[in-house]
């Protein structure tokens, strides 16, 4: 089993969801987490992550705020086990931000063989 | 209701409703954006994390830190409610004024101040029922037009132009104003239609309809709970609207049509809901003013309390009807009382008392005056008119599941006059003489 993180990306185009739309999605990415952990495929369900940053960078404590624009943001992140990449894409293909133009990329976690 | 079903739109009302009162009605759009936001975090979160155990005061807190911020960056580029003006002015730390603004009691009376903001004379019925559906229930321009079968861009018009009037009433509505009686009433009239579009409205599905009269029910309870607007006619309100809800589960059978209230399997009928109705009829009989809604109230609860529909007691229905037309006389009511009328002395009397309707006219529109006039034609045996008029009726339905329910009795002329309960099947379905659609 190799490990991925799976990125959570904020759309350019998100669509505005109504209350209730909102709540429905709740529910949706519990099962997919429940169905991920059941199969023994979570390896740490991650976290959200604040939309502000700031860049560090060069040698001069040049610190700045994030060049992030409003989108491709990086929302949060989730570190699953897959057999191998294609499995792992298969995998993020169950999330159910995708429904909601939500982009998922998959990195596999850089190993070195023992 | 599950506590959590309805959580974000419940929570969007009272907060949207909340941070009016602190923003000032002027700022009602940035009430809604930071209201937005507070759900939209909690969502990115919850997603991942799952659900916390109090999930509608992590939403509160995330709205309260967000609305200190905007008081902060923006302290003099509005101006705010004069508490939260007060507040900036004396440099006082606002967090404390917030947290009383936003203490669950404060929160309780914001929700029925913007309820009864909404209903400002200077908007049409239809507009205010929209505008508490829009900001106090959470729904958004889509599912109001979805609820109501309208077009988007008609509803959008309609919500926007009821948040232009309420920006402009310089603050929420004050319980204790002169004009505070008179609002009231137009409240209940507002909560009144909402849960008819539920109950009798245009959109088929099963599911809008019974969430319609949840709100509806739900804003009803608001107001009994308030000491200022808990009066008899509140009470006879709620009964109202839980003995007819509680009829819901029975009205659509698997196939998805109506089931009529004569055909309706009565074992399905809420019995807690029906109860409630009755006991809040008890409150409601305080006071001296009799209101249409007390006696719709009654003629509900006499339908409820019979077991099966032989042990209906007609001639009481039909003198609550009498009661009805001297207190609020119309068209509809006037047919329903006809339609009682027939099924206590039979077809052809109910057929007289409608063709005495004097304002039948207005109801030409309706497909249930013709389907009334079928059922009674048919009942008296006269197959050729019943047929003419479920034509009629037929060519004014408004649904799928009205069509059906017409055809189904259409398909009755042929077979030789069975319908025993025809009258009933009209009855049923007028049966809030006040309602009439607010979609169109």
């Amino acid at each position: 089993m190799t490990q991925f993180l799976f990125l959570y990306r904020r759309p350019s185009e998100q669509p505005a969801l109504s209350p209730a739309q909102m709540q429905q999605t709740i529910p949706k990415w519990q099962a997919w987490f429940q169905e991920l952990s059941a199969n023994g495929h979570l390896k740490e369900r991650g976290n959200p992550l604040e939309p502000e940053g700031k860049l560090v960078r060069g040698s001069k404590n040049d610190v700045t705020d994030g060049p992030y624009a409003e989108k491709d943001l990086v929302m949060g992140y989730t570190i699953v086990e897959a057999h191998d990449f294609d499995h792992a894409c298969r995998l993020a293909e169950g999330c159910p931000g995708l429904s909601t133009q939500m982009l998922v990329e998959v990195r596999p976690v850089l190993q070195i063989a023992p | 209701m599950e506590p959590f079903d309805h959580l974000f739109r419940h929570e969007s009302g009272r907060m949207v409703a909340a941070l009016t009162r602190i923003f000032g009605v002027h700022n009602l759009a940035l009430a809604e954006d930071v209201t937005q936001d507070a759900l939209c975090r909690a969502l990115e979160v919850w997603r991942i994390q799952g659900m916390p155990d109090n999930p509608g005061a992590w939403l509160l807190s995330t709205a309260k830190r967000r609305a200190l911020d905007v008081l902060r960056r923006e302290r003099t580029a509005r101006t705010y409610a004069p508490e939260v003006a007060h507040a900036i002015e004396t440099n006082h730390d606002l967090a404390p004024a917030l947290d009383e603004m936003l203490g669950a009691a404060n929160m309780r009376d914001d929700e029925l101040r913007m309820m009864f903001s909404c209903c400002h004379p200077h908007l049409a019925e239809r507009v205010r029922v929209a505008l508490i559906l829009h900001i106090l229930c959470g729904f958004s321009v889509g599912e109001v037009a979805a609820a109501f079968l309208s077009n988007e861009e008609a509803i959008k018009k309609r919500i926007s132009r009821g948040k232009t009037v309420l920006a402009n009433s310089r603050r929420l509505f004050d319980l204790n104003r002169e004009d505070f009686a008179e609002r009231l009433s137009s409240v209940h009239r507002a909560l009144y239609l909402l849960f008819n579009e539920g109950y009798h409205g245009a959109s088929p599905e099963y599911a809008v309809r019974k969430e319609l009269c949840d709100e509806a029910m739900r804003l009803g309870t608001l107001l009994c709970d308030n000491p200022l607007t808990a009066v008899p006619a509140t009470y006879a309100l709620l009964a109202l609207m839980c003995l007819h809800a509680a009829r819901l589960p029975a009205r659509v059978n698997a196939a998805g049509d109506f089931t009529m209230l004569l055909d309706q399997d009565r074992s399905r009928w809420d019995e807690e809901l029906i109860n409630d109705g009755q006991r809040l009829m008890d409150l409601s009989a305080q006071g001296t003013v009799l209101t249409a809604y007390h006696v719709e109230a009654a003629i509900a609860s006499v339908h409820a309390e019979a077991k099966f529909p032989v042990e209906t007691r007609w001639a009481t229905i039909v003198e609550l009807y009498d009661a009805l037309m001297k207190i609020q006389p119309s068209p509809v009511v006037a047919l329903n009382r006809a339609l009682a009328i027939a099924q206590r002395d039979g077809p052809q009397r109910g057929l007289d008392e409608i063709a005495q309707i004097s304002d039948s006219k207005r109801l030409a529109a309706y497909p249930f005056y013709s389907a009334a006039l079928a059922e009674l034609h048919l009942r008296a045996g006269d197959l050729t008119l019943a047929r003419d008029c479920f034509l009629k009726a037929l060519a004014l339905a408004r649904s799928q599941m009205e069509r059906r329910l017409l055809e189904r009795r259409l398909a009755e002329c042929g077979t030789s006059g069975g319908a025993l309960n025809g009258a009933m099947h009209a009855l049923e379905m007028t049966s809030l003489p006040l309602g009439r659609s607010i979609a169109h």
